[in-house]
């Protein structure tokens, strides 16, 4: 037993690249502060990749409709700040509750299936969601968003327009769920979803229940998605039909992609990259930035496969 | 009531011809070598813009363009094919995911530049559409031209598949492509053809549709949703699948456009989740 004590402790231990790329999130409160509401908007992205990470990098779900718990999350903290509660951290609560009972329940429909048929079933359940959404114009807003959600102050510092406490806001929750994917990663329950992925019907045999451990993992990773839609609510104070929208959970996964999936921090790293580049080349020619998105891809996929943190763990590997 | 089914029945089988001609080269490619093509619609676009072009700035008229547009989604699959996407067939499902879509991104902005991002259309095939009568209900003469024409089409691509050696070939690669290769068939070969071939008949399908749903540069991320949806439910590698789904998804969707407009799309996504739960690996697939 002490064997595999020692490898779990291992694992555990911080490397010093993940120390100094900790310190380094801070950097845009010192270096660019004009830029920290767009350094929120990727904290907040990197979150819900990071949430897809652990279903598809680990478990090895492939889903193309993620963003129906962003969107849910989105929209009950929207909701609540609306109508009763402005205060976010109890928004952050409600989200997450809220994501995580539609995750369990569409968990057991998704776990069952594999390859194209989860894949097309994820999509249709997200695309669903949103069909909803749009027509139950009364609660939503419908097409037009939702809109009059007041967002309180949060430890007495207020949401305002230069983003100062909606980046530390989004990276401090950003921090914590890592923290936690982080934990979940390395432990048994994190080793028996990698079996998983590799052979789902191996698994059982060795005491681990298949299906179980997925609906778990896939709960779990609804609730980070749910919570990252609040902090999006939270500081835009609008809720629009977009965030349970196909093209939002097709952006998370190539964001995942091109990181690296199944990496921790290929979500993260991936999100930066894309965002950052989005804003640069649409700030260039605000009509024709997918084409020079298009080719990061392409090249990507050429140069570095298993996205960017895997092709330089690859190229790192054959230098030395 | 009943003229109304007629009419539904009938929009709608026209609608699915069109979703047919824009999967089935995606679902035959992708049961014989696993390659997820997401930029498969791109083909269907070059189709339909080289059919714009040439009816705008030729003056040619819209039936002698079809042709055309074929053999223009072929080419740019040929090409492509050639290019980037060899180098991935052993790559992993997201690496293919990534570069196609990728590929989508860079066609859509490419269009964007050359033909703006404003819908195109073309003058109407037919001039003065007088409709047909039959019985007392009244059919659109267009949309009889897409059914005549997605039949004819489905049934060369059967006789094709059926009665060839190429065929053959591309039956024994979507079964078994390990021991279609241990036979000494020449897989690759087989596969570049079908991909230009399902290439072209995207680029018609692009075509035919300008027509009726109109055309633009998002076309090839739109359409993606629902070529996946007939991929996925019709079953990998099944042609006759492909057609059933199609149909099933085109009348579904006319049905519910008709009946309960005030769902959306709803229907059609509400159609497909149950089938996939029903049958995982599509009405007529085997994996």
């Amino acid at each position: 037993m002490a064997s595999a004590d020692a490898h779990f402790r291992e694992k555990v231990r911080w490397h010093p690249l993940e120390i100094a790329f900790w310190l380094c999130t801070l950097l845009p409160f010192v270096v660019t502060p004009n830029y920290l509401s767009l350094a929120s908007q990727i904290a907040i992205t990197a979150l819900f990749a990071l949430s897809l990470d652990l279903i598809l990098g680990y478990a090895g779900i492939v889903s193309l409709g993620h963003a129906a718990f962003f969107g849910v999350g989105a929209y009950a903290a929207g909701l609540l700040a609306k109508h009763y509660w402005g205060e976010p951290l109890a928004g952050l609560v409600v989200a997450a509750v809220a994501a995580g009972i539609v995750g369990y329940a569409t968990s057991h429909i998704v776990v069952r299936f594999r390859h194209l048929a989860l894949i097309m079933l994820t999509m249709g359940l997200g695309l669903l969601l949103h069909e909803a959404a749009n027509s139950a114009s009364g609660l939503t807003g419908g097409a037009d968003g939702l809109q009059g959600v007041r967002v309180g102050s949060l430890f007495g510092f207020r949401f305002d327009m230069f983003g100062r406490t909606a980046y530390a806001y989004s990276l401090a929750v950003l921090f914590l769920c890592f923290l936690v994917c982080r934990r979940i990663i390395h432990s048994p329950f994190g080793l028996a979803l990698r079996g998983i992925r590799e052979n789902a019907t191996r698994m059982p045999a060795i005491g681990a229940p298949s299906l179980a451990h997925l609906r778990k993992a896939y709960t779990i990773a609804a609730v980070m998605a749910g919570i990252a839609g609040a902090l999006l609510t939270h500081t835009t104070s609008t809720v629009s039909l977009e965030t349970l929208s196909f093209g939002r959970s097709a952006d998370v996964l190539v964001i995942l992609i091109l990181g690296g999936a199944g990496r921790l921090y290929g979500g993260i790293i991936g999100a930066i990259i894309y965002m950052v580049a989005r804003d640069q080349f649409s700030g260039i020619n605000p009509q024709y930035w997918y084409f020079w998105i298009g080719l990061l891809l392409v090249a990507v996929v050429m140069f570095l496969p298993n996205g960017i943190l895997g092709g330089l763990g690859a190229l790192y590997k054959k230098s030395k | 009531m009943l003229s109304s089914l007629a009419t539904v029945l009938f929009d709608g089988f026209a609608y699915g011809m069109l979703l047919f001609l824009l999967s089935v080269g995606l679902s035959v490619t992708l049961g014989m070598m696993n390659f997820v093509n997401l930029a498969h619609c791109s083909f269907a676009m070059v189709g339909g813009y080289a059919t714009v072009t040439m009816v705008s700035k030729f003056g040619w008229s819209f039936f002698a363009t079809l042709p055309m547009a074929f053999l223009a989604g072929a080419a740019v699959a040929l090409l492509l094919e050639k290019l980037l996407f060899k180098k991935l067939y052993r790559a992993s499902d997201l690496d293919q995911c990534l570069l196609t879509i990728g590929i989508v991104f860079v066609s859509i902005a490419t269009f964007a530049w050359f033909y703006t991002t404003e819908q195109q259309s073309v003058p109407a095939p037919f001039p003065r559409d007088q409709p047909i009568s039959f019985l007392g209900m009244s059919f659109g003469r267009y949309r009889a031209f897409l059914i005549v024409a997605g039949l004819a089409i489905t049934g060369v691509l059967i006789l094709l598949l059926e009665k060839t050696r190429f065929g053959a070939q591309v039956r024994a690669a979507v079964d078994n492509q390990r021991m279609a290769r241990g036979l000494g068939i020449d897989v690759d070969r087989a596969f570049m053809f079908t991909f230009a071939l399902g290439g072209g008949l995207a680029g018609l399908g692009g075509a035919l549709s300008i027509e009726v749903v109109g055309l633009d540069p998002s076309f090839a991320l739109a359409f993606l949703v629902y070529v996946l949806i007939v991929v996925a439910v019709g079953g990998l590698g099944s042609i006759g699948g492909s057609f059933a789904a199609a149909v099933v998804l085109g009348i579904s969707d006319m049905a519910g456009k008709y009946y309960f407009p005030w769902l959306g799309a709803f229907v059609i996504y509400l159609v497909m989740v149950a089938l996939l739960m029903w049958r995982p690996a599509g009405l007529f697939g085997k994996r």
